[in-house]
């Protein structure tokens, strides 16, 4: 398995697959089909068998727009949060940002502005919050872990001085049917349609460019690539603007998608777009991530989401799975690896006995 | 990072240059701590200036109540800080906790409130145990670990409780006085929390144990060379950071008297924030216990201030946010002065 089976959705996205050298021969040979998408595949199967059994609604055609609803921002949001957590770092300010963006259209909205005006300065607002993250962070060289847990209280909290306790709706019904209908003559709702064209753009980027490896090598060795010739500080402050324009993009879908904006919307929903990006696969070293990962995930947590929604499961209790999900997808990665290096010492163990 | 001065050992005896920058490095370490009293004292007169009845007893009382809980679970942050992890657990395990106790007493109200109060403790030591054990097993930042914790706790809590509220009327007399008692006008609370910081400085200073957590959060790598455990030193400092935030469930319910899912949502931020205002360094390895304390007890009076000064309540948010990125960025400069000047101070001495 080498880099050039390099496919645009990323199916193979590693540049350096994880194969242990050391390993037998049929590791060797199960290697390709041991890979964490592999088990997604499996478990979004196993998903839709747990969605069928809880609710015959759940494989319904009608189903799948609602399936794909609630997810949509969510996993265009994960995109460029994959990218940022391989290159070491992470946005958790990602819900605030959706927020502010979703709060200032409506305000503007609300003040007379037309709807396109309001919702490009919107997206322009996420570009402006992304670049203040990407600052503190590169330029100041402070540890985005807590900086983004100060921006996502800030923007909401700015959010909430623009809006203080009343919500804005009155949104154009040419627009706000995107929360109603699914691309005419699909079952696509718009904001998964979104995703898909900015999962290609990604993969694309992320597989095919300089920049794509560029950002695999700053997560493998942030020196080496400072070394070779990567702009490390430059393109880390790009991914944080990235992610802030998609938030604040999501933050215009959400808000014409409930016809409504109110500062509070996506409180705590963070957790979700986490979720997403190690349930992926992601991790912070060795600047491992792949988008069609994001997709799988992306998926696989709808499938979840919808089904627990079927089966009554409040809102809030869901949240238990959601987070059990965090835990496991950043727990599996050690414990397999716990494994493997005991078996390896096992083996040698046998070996030196022989 | 920063400077070693906090890990123990790091100069060798006798080495009285070593010595000498080090009382220097402790002599700012304490100007912190004067610098946010003086702060704090000019926010009260200010304040008090607007309405005098700021500095009244009650208002005062209020203040110092609401800190005290705060407080408590800054020592808790404060230690995992220190070990360069993050806890954001601390509120979703003190709404849990006190929503524990509120139910025991709803169906029992002749409960023993010394058992509470284990009780109380037993859930905060269960909650720090797994945060503890996942965190050192994964190798992800503790943020992340800890942020599926929050909503994970948060849902057993939403789970457990339900719509249900409980009062006043449902707690005994005995317990609630916990919260409202005073002793020569002093709460309770604020001598629990002023002994509990004292205990905490001391061991600091004192044991082995914490300094450890210094070294772990100074330098993990250099930590484990020298014979630290360092995933065993993160996990002590969760198990103690749950265990105190079990505790401040019970006091939280004592002083508010009413409990539902939602308690202590988003306090696990004004912790954060607040200490890192204390100069609890956001890079671990460094700050003080009694520092973190002064800044709780600051951010405290800040938000009371701007209630007094009839500030919108819709600032309170963007205020916070904004209070714990200045404190980050203001450390920050205050850390890289600091090198800078102990590198020159070291250089003069080698002409």
């Amino acid at each position: 398995m080498s880099s050039d089976v390099q496919t645009a959705t990323g199916g193979t996205s590693q540049p350096d697959m994880p194969l242990d050298p050391g390993g037998g021969g049929l590791r060797a040979r199960l290697g390709p089909l041991m890979r964490w998408e592999s088990g997604l595949v499996v478990l979004l199967l196993a998903t839709v068998l747990m969605g069928s059994q809880l609710s015959s609604m759940f494989l319904e055609s009608g189903n799948f727009f609602y399936i794909g609803i609630n997810v949509g921002e969510f996993a265009i949001m994960a995109l460029p949060l994959m990218l940022i957590v391989v290159t070491g770092e992470i946005d958790l300010s990602v819900t605030s940002q959706l927020e502010l963006s979703g709060v200032v259209m409506g305000y503007l909205f609300a003040h007379g502005w037309p709807i396109a005006a309001a919702m490009v300065v919107a997206v322009c607002l996420g570009a402006v919050t992304g670049a203040f993250n990407g600052f503190l962070v590169t330029r100041l060289g402070l540890p985005s872990m807590i900086v983004t847990i100060g921006t996502l209280t800030l923007y909401e909290g700015i959010a909430q001085v623009i809006l203080p306790n009343t919500a804005v709706g009155g949104f154009p019904a040419g627009l706000t049917k995107i929360g109603l209908v699914p691309i005419p003559h699909t079952e696509i709702p718009y904001s998964i349609g979104f995703f898909i064209i900015f999962a290609v753009i990604t993969a694309v980027v992320l597989h095919k460019t300089p920049l794509g490896r560029s950002i695999y090598a700053i997560g493998t060795n942030r020196e080496a690539a400072f070394f070779s010739g990567v702009h490390v500080k430059r393109i880390k402050m790009g991914l944080f603007i990235t992610s802030g324009i998609l938030s604040a993009f999501c933050g215009v879908l959400w808000s014409l998608r409930f016809a409504s904006a109110r500062y509070d919307m996506a409180t705590g929903l963070e957790l979700n777009v986490v979720v997403i990006v190690f349930f992926a696969g992601t991790a912070f070293s060795g600047g491992k991530g792949s988008v069609i990962g994001v997709v799988l995930a992306a998926a696989i947590f709808a499938g979840v989401q919808n089904a627990l929604t079927l089966d009554l499961v409040p809102a809030q209790n869901q949240n238990i799975v959601i987070g059990s999900l965090l835990i496991a997808s950043v727990l599996i990665p050690s414990v397999a690896d716990v494994y493997r290096r005991t078996g390896q010492r096992l083996q040698d163990l046998a070996r030196r006995r022989l | 990072m920063s400077v070693a001065t906090q890990a123990p050992g790091a100069q060798l005896p006798g080495d009285d240059k070593a010595q000498r920058s080090n009382w220097l490095v402790d002599l700012f370490v304490e100007y912190r701590s004067i610098g946010v009293l003086l702060v704090l004292v000019i926010v009260v007169v200010l304040t008090s200036i607007d309405n005098y009845r700021f500095v009244s007893v009650t208002s005062l009382q209020q203040l110092v109540s609401g800190a005290a809980i705060i407080a408590l679970l800054g020592i808790g942050e404060t230690l995992v800080m220190v070990t360069g992890n993050y806890d954001l657990t601390v509120g979703s395990v003190l709404g849990l906790s006190a929503y524990a106790v509120g139910d025991i007493f709803q169906h029992n109200q002749h409960f023993p409130i010394p058992l509470v109060f284990l009780i109380a403790l037993g859930i905060g030591l269960a909650c720090g145990i797994v945060n503890g054990a996942v965190v050192t097993m994964a190798r992800v930042p503790s943020v992340v670990v800890t942020l599926g914790m929050l909503y994970v706790i948060r849902g057993i809590d939403a789970v457990w409780a339900g719509g249900n509220e409980v009062g006043a009327a449902s707690l005994p007399g005995r317990f609630v006085e916990i919260g409202y008692g005073t002793i020569a006008d002093v709460p309770y609370l604020a001598l629990i929390a002023v002994v509990a910081v004292g205990i905490a400085a001391l061991a600091v200073r004192t044991y082995r144990t914490p300094r450890e957590f210094y070294a772990t959060g100074s330098n993990p790598v250099a930590a484990e060379l020298a014979g630290v455990p360092v995933r065993k030193r993160v996990f002590t400092a969760f198990v103690i950071s749950g265990a105190i935030a079990g505790v401040a469930g019970a006091l939280w319910l004592s002083y508010f008297a009413t409990v539902d899912s939602t308690a202590g949502s988003g306090y696990e931020f004004l912790t954060l924030a607040a200490i890192v205002v204390g100069g609890v360094s956001v890079f671990g390895g460094s700050g003080s216990i009694i520092g973190a304390a002064l800044g709780v007890l600051l951010v405290n009076t800040m938000d009371s201030a701007l209630v007094v000064v009839k500030v919108s309540s819709s600032w309170d948010e963007a205020f916070q946010g904004a209070l714990l990125l200045a404190a980050i960025v203001f450390n920050r400069f205050v850390t890289v002065r600091r090198t800078r000047e102990l590198r020159t101070r070291n250089m003069s001495h080698v002409k």
